[in-house]
Formats: structure tokens, sequence, C-alpha cells
């Protein structure tokens, strides 16, 4: 075998080291090598990642709080889980989650796929059009919570003066009324993340082989079966992913919340990543709030492992 | 000409030699980013002509000031080198070590305490509360009052319609009552072909609006945030039959008086609301009235103020800041200097003439002083009758509490003004058992 002739993992590394070090490289295996190169990530993933966690886990366990420095950090066993998990206010913020991510993924799955078959005919323009549905998903969620709550105003914004026009009902209150405000924060994230959903379903719709339809109208299959049989199964698997995703962010939604309704009236719109943070950083219960982190992380991780798991089934099948 | 260029080489090479010995004499002064700020920042030009020391201000809007500056202390920041805190941040400022107690200094530099209207003292520099020991200078008096059309209150018509319902003249109120009934006379009215509305009212539900809105209420009533024999025994105080009398009118108020949308309305709000002609009266700040007399649609004669209505007892709800020194700076030095300078009587006078509430009693006391300002009365009235939230360390959670319950009973409509303050004693008497204080 040629001298030069590149054979190990540990000669590719040491070509590109100068000479002092080039020896030193030679002489490490190809394990070795790798995990030279893969300990930098793997430190900064236990620095950044692992290390908060495992800290959280053992904060939630004690009655810290981070803004009396001088105070000792005392264990108090499972009295922060024992109170989270007793609390009712604590299980309405939940319900009021649960119900903002079930509403906003069900009518955004209905409406992105429905957008996302329009735009896969191709018409003309769909190009123009495609780009105009996208133009909220770009916009910081702050600002989109800010602006929403001009466009909601009772007497300046245009959703009250829409709404007028179609029923004469007066000035209509999205945020402050008790049976609006969650409606209005659901259409907001829906007017805002739809065209992620329809942008997923695309991909899915564009990936279908025309053959499969070709074949079905030659068994005379009719649009909806078409739709049945060929269509939703084969965009399943995309529709499936997009909502885990949306799922997960809606879970932890906290910015156009907060802008929109600062989780009023009264908590009716109080989403648990809001309480959250008043918890930790306004009422200084690093404990008791690092002990709701952990519930809320064990939700999501576990919700979203089943999830992953049926997603799985449904590429299988 | 070459030796013009040679000069202004020279100056130039000794500017860029002196500018780093200037840059390490500058300190950050961090406050809240408002109209008197603007009024500390043209101050405080005063001093570094005196001094030679720069000043740099961190200012961050209402909304975010404690949030961000109470990270900045918890997190013994060095950003800032004078805090202009809240009055409430005082206890826990002062027990866990972010101010530093000024007494040694207030001795050696001979500033009395005696020279600053007591309320103040007591309210902004003090902890524990009333003890002679000193955490901040008192810098920026302030109350919740109000501010009226005045032209709409002069208007014959409107005044012979309000006399002939409520028998009696169209002024400025003075109890509770009667700012309900003006408020009504002009809810839904329409003056100059536009809708107007009663009052803009503190209804904001994330920092500390609500609970201002509330307390401004609560205090007319007597109410007490504890037995005064019995140091944090809230219950039959805190849930008084009075105090839920208060809560109930509050609620009340809102429903009948405020314009649509009013729901989550803070400073801010209030004086949109009351500048773009929507509303007959808005409760604010003192802090803000400089503003509304130069404002150009509702500035001049066409504004009025009136100190907090009475009920039982006449009370305001206090508002405004001390200054203070963080423990963390390495500039403590020109910090107290800063202090030094701005507790002198003339400093004292142009801060008010500048738009500043200034706290001492050279200025308040001038017989002249009533008539600086078209507000000024009224905010000496205000301020012999203040009453502040919690100052405790634990101050943030007892006011979130508060925020919790009473938005849910006024705003969102939830159960009772009983229930709601029920359940803030219970969430008080746990927030003291956690600190130890029962």
């Amino acid at each position: 075998m040629p001298s030069d002739t590149v054979t190990t993992l540990a000669d590719k590394t040491a070509r590109a080291t100068p000479l002092a070090l080039a020896r030193r490289v030679r002489a490490l295996s190809d394990q070795a090598i790798a995990w030279l190169f893969i300990t930098p990530t793997i430190v900064l993933l236990l620095a950044i990642n692992i290390f908060p966690l495992l800290w959280t886990i053992y904060l939630s366990f004690t009655s810290y709080r981070a803004n009396q420095p001088g105070r000792p950090i005392r264990w108090i066993g499972t009295r922060n889980y024992e109170r989270l998990l007793g609390s009712e206010d604590i299980w309405g913020y939940m319900q009021v989650t649960a119900s903002f991510v079930v509403w906003t993924m069900v009518i955004q799955v209905l409406i992105g796929l429905g957008l996302a078959l329009l735009i896969n005919r191709n018409f003309k323009g769909a190009g123009f059009w495609t780009t105009v549905i996208l133009i909220p998903m770009m916009l910081s969620p702050a600002v989109v919570g800010t602006f929403w709550t001009y466009l909601y105003h009772p007497q300046i914004g245009i959703f009250s003066y829409i709404v007028n026009v179609f029923a004469a009902v007066g000035p209509l209150d999205m945020i402050g009324s008790v049976d609006l405000a969650m409606w209005s924060i659901i259409i907001v994230d829906t007017w805002m993340w739809t065209p992620y959903i329809m942008l997923l379903c695309l991909a899915g719709l564009r990936s279908i082989p025309p053959y499969l339809y070709e074949a079905a109208e030659i068994d005379r299959a009719g649009p909806l079966q078409q739709f049945w049989h060929i269509t939703l199964p084969r965009v399943m698997p995309f529709l499936m992913l997009a909502v885990l995703f949306r799922g997960i962010e809606n879970f932890k939604m906290f910015d156009m919340v907060v802008e929109l309704t600062s989780g009023g009236p009264g908590s009716t719109t109080e989403l648990a990543s809001i309480n959250l943070k008043r918890e930790a950083f306004e009422k200084w219960r690093t404990g008791y709030s690092s002990a709701f982190a952990v519930i809320l992380f064990v939700t999501v991780f576990g919700l979203a492992n089943i999830y992953v798991k049926a997603l799985n089934r449904v590429k299988q099948t | 000409m070459r030796s013009g260029r040679f000069l202004l080489a020279a100056a130039g090479l000794i500017l860029a030699v002196a500018a780093p010995a200037k840059a390490e004499e500058e300190l950050t002064l961090c406050w809240a980013a408002w109209d008197p700020a603007n009024a500390l920042v043209e101050l405080s030009r005063d001093f570094t002509a005196e001094t030679g020391i720069g000043m740099n201000f961190e200012f961050v809007p209402w909304t975010n000031f404690a949030d961000r500056f109470l990270n900045e202390l918890n997190s013994g920041g060095q950003l800032c080198d004078l805090m202009i805190g809240d009055s409430q941040w005082i206890g826990g400022s002062a027990t866990y070590g972010h101010y530093v107690r000024l007494n040694d200094f207030f001795t050696a530099e001979g500033i009395s305490m005696d020279d600053f209207l007591p309320a103040t003292v007591y309210a902004y520099s003090t902890w524990p509360k009333g003890s002679p020991n000193y955490y901040a200078l008192p810098a920026m008096g302030d109350a919740l009052g109000w501010v009226y059309r005045r032209d709409w209150f002069d208007r014959p018509e409107l005044r012979a319609e309000f006399s002939a319902t409520y028998g009696r003249d169209l002024e400025p109120p003075e109890t509770w009552t009667q700012l309900r009934e003006i408020a009504t006379f002009f809810q839904g009215r329409e003056i100059d072909g536009k809708t107007v509305y009663g009052a803009a009212i503190y209804t904001e539900r994330g920092s500390e609006g609500i609970t201002m809105g509330v307390t401004s209420v609560l205090y007319p009533w007597g109410f007490q945030y504890e037995n005064p024999d019995q140091p944090y025994d809230m219950d039959g105080y805190v849930n008084s039959p009075a105090a839920v009398e208060a809560l109930e009118f509050y609620r009340a108020l809102y429903e009948c008086c405020t314009p649509p949308g009013h729901s989550d309305a803070y400073m801010v709000a209030n004086l949109d609301a009351y500048r773009s002609g929507q509303v007959a009266m808005q409760m604010n700040w003192f802090a803000f009235f400089p503003g509304i007399v130069k404002d150009e649609t509702v500035g001049g004669d066409v504004s009025g103020f009136f100190v907090n209505p009475r009920h039982t007892i006449e009370a305001s709800v206090l508002g405004g800041q001390g200054i203070s020194v963080v423990s963390y700076s390495d500039k403590q030095d020109l910090a107290l200097q800063y202090i030094q300078w701005f507790a002198q009587p003339e400093v004292q006078a142009k801060w008010w003439a500048l738009g500043g509430y200034s706290c001492h009693r050279s200025v308040l006391e001038d017989p002249g002083f009533v008539d600086t300002a078209p507000f000024a009365a009224d905010f000496l009235r205000a301020m012999s009758g203040v009453k502040d939230f919690w100052q405790e360390p634990t101050y943030a959670e007892l006011l979130q509490s508060m925020q919790a319950h009473v938005h849910a009973y006024v705003v969102a409509g939830e159960g009772t003004a009983q229930e709601a303050l029920d359940s803030l004693v219970e969430d008080w008497t746990f927030t003291f058992e956690d600190d130890g204080k029962l």
C-alpha cells in the first residue's frame, strides 16, 4: 500500500493537522477520533440541556427561591408535587391549555388540508396565493398578539366591524369577554399557523404519484372515494407530523397569548406556560415552579411518545 | 494652515487619550420609561456639567419594569449603579442586600430625612417600615389621582341636565358615589357627534394595574391589610364587609361606566382613552399630569384634576419611588455623589419645575407651590393620605395573588366579592407561612 494512500479516519485527520500534532493523531484509533469530535457537542449538550433538566428535577423537591440568595435550599420531598396535583387552579390551567391545543389543532387541520387541496389544483396565480397565505407564519408571535389586540378592539377594530356587517351585535369585546376570550386566541393562532399545516399537507399531496389517480379513474372511483382511499392515507403521515409539531408548540404557547390577553379575563386564557412563568419569575417560587415544569415536561414527552408510535403505525400501513 | 492642522490633530489625540478616562466616570441609572424619566435626563445634565460624571439611563416600560429590574437585582447584575425602584421593592431589596443602607452616608453628608415629606420617607426609604433604616432617598412622589374633561363639565346644557337628574351641580366628585353618578351620566352620551363613556379605570391583569385600581376604592372604604395589633392576621380585615362592599363597587363601576374593551387597561390605555376624547374621567398617576396639561388636544383649560374621592375616609393609592444605590455596583462612590447632588433643595426645585415630583419639603411647603401647576394642590392633598400595597420581601407573590383574584371577579365576573377576598386571604396566609412570617 502506498504510503500516501488514505485508509483510516486517523490518517485523514492527520493529513489535515499541523505536523507537530499529526504524529499523535495517527496513533489514535478511529473510535478515539470519533469521540474526540463528538465530545464538545456532548459536553455542550450536557451543559445546556441535561444539567438544567437534572437541576430542575432536583429543585422540584426543594423550597428554593431564586430571589432569596441567602436562604438555604431545603429538601421538602414530594410536597411541591402534592400541592400542584391537588390544586384546582393548576388543573384549571391544564384544562385551558388542553382546550386551546385541541381546538387549534382541529380547526387548523381542517382549514390547512382544505387550503392545500385548493392550492394543489395548480390554478393560475397559485404561487402568488401560496406566498400570501404563508405571510402570517413569518411574523413574530409577540407582534401578532399586539396587533390583533387592535384588530379585536370593540370600537376601532376591524373584527368587530366585520361581525357587525353580518350580525348587528354591537361592539364585540373578544378579549374582555369570558365567553369569547378563548376563541380570540384560537382564531389568532389559526390565522398564524394554518399555513404551516397547509405547507406540510401540500408536500404530502405533491408526493402522491399521479398514476394512482389515473388507475382509480379507470376503476371508476369518484372524487370522494379517491380522496378517502388515496389522498387521505398518503397525506396522513405529513398531517400527523404537522399536528405533532404544532401540538407541542401550542402546549407551551406563551408570547402571543400574553400580548393578546395576559391570560385574562380572570384566568380564562391563562395557559399552563403563562402560569408557570408567573410562578417562576414573578412569585419566585422556584422549587414549586420547577415541579410544575417537570410535570409539563413529562406530559408533553409522554403524549409525544404515544403520538409518535401512532405515527409510525400509520406510516407502516 | 499647517500649524492649524497640527493643532487639530493634537487636540484629537488628546481627546482620544482622555476619552477612556472619562468613560470610567459614568453612571447608569435604571428606572421606568415614562414622562418623568425624560425630565430626569434633562435634570441630570446639570450633574454631568458640575461633576464631569456621565449619565447613562436604562428605562424599561412599566409593564416589564418589575420583571426586568427585579431579575437584574436578584441575579446580582451590575447594569444599574442607581435604581429608582418601585416603593414595594424596598422590603425585598433591603432584606436580600440589593440596596446599600444609606444611614452612614446621610449622616456624613448632612442629608436629613426630616427635609422630605414624612409619608414619602416612610414609604420609599425605610425598612423595616417606619424604622430609621434608610435604603433610598425619596425621589419621585406620586399618588393615584383623577383627570376630568372640564370643557364637558362646563357645558350649560349638560350642567342643566345633570342638575335636573341628580339634584346637584356637575362638579368634580368628592365621593365615590358622586363619581359613579357622573360616570353613569356620561356613559354612552353623544358629545360633538361622538359616543363617549364615563370613566377609564385600571383593569390590567399582567402586572399591577387592577390591584392599583381596586385599592383606590378599598382604601377610602377603610381597608386594612392586617390586624393592627397582630401582624399578618388578615382574616376579617382583608375580607371585611367594607372591603367586600368596595370591591363590589369597583366591579359595578367597571360594568356601568367604562368604554367597551377596557378589560386590560393600565396607565397608557387610560391616557389613550382620555386623550382620544373617549371618556369624561380617567384615573391615573399624578406623574402623567404635567403631560396632560401640555397636551395639544386635552391640555390647558380642557382638563381639570381632582383627588381620589373619599367614602368613609379620604385616602389615595401611593405611587412613586425612591432612588437607591445598587450594592452590586462597583461605582458606589459615584452613585452616592449623584444622590448627594440630587438631595439639594435647588436641584429638587428644578426637578419639580421640569415635571418630576419632588418630595423635598422646601419645594412642597413653599407658599407658592400650589400655584405652580393646576394639579399641585391636589397632589399635596393626595400625599397627605396615601396608603401603599404590601412592601414585604414577598410583595410580588402577594401582588400576583391579588391580581388574579380581583381580575377574576371584576372583569371576568367569576364568583362573588366575598369569595374573591376570602381566597385572597388564603393565598396571602400561605405566602406568609411559606416566608416564615406565620
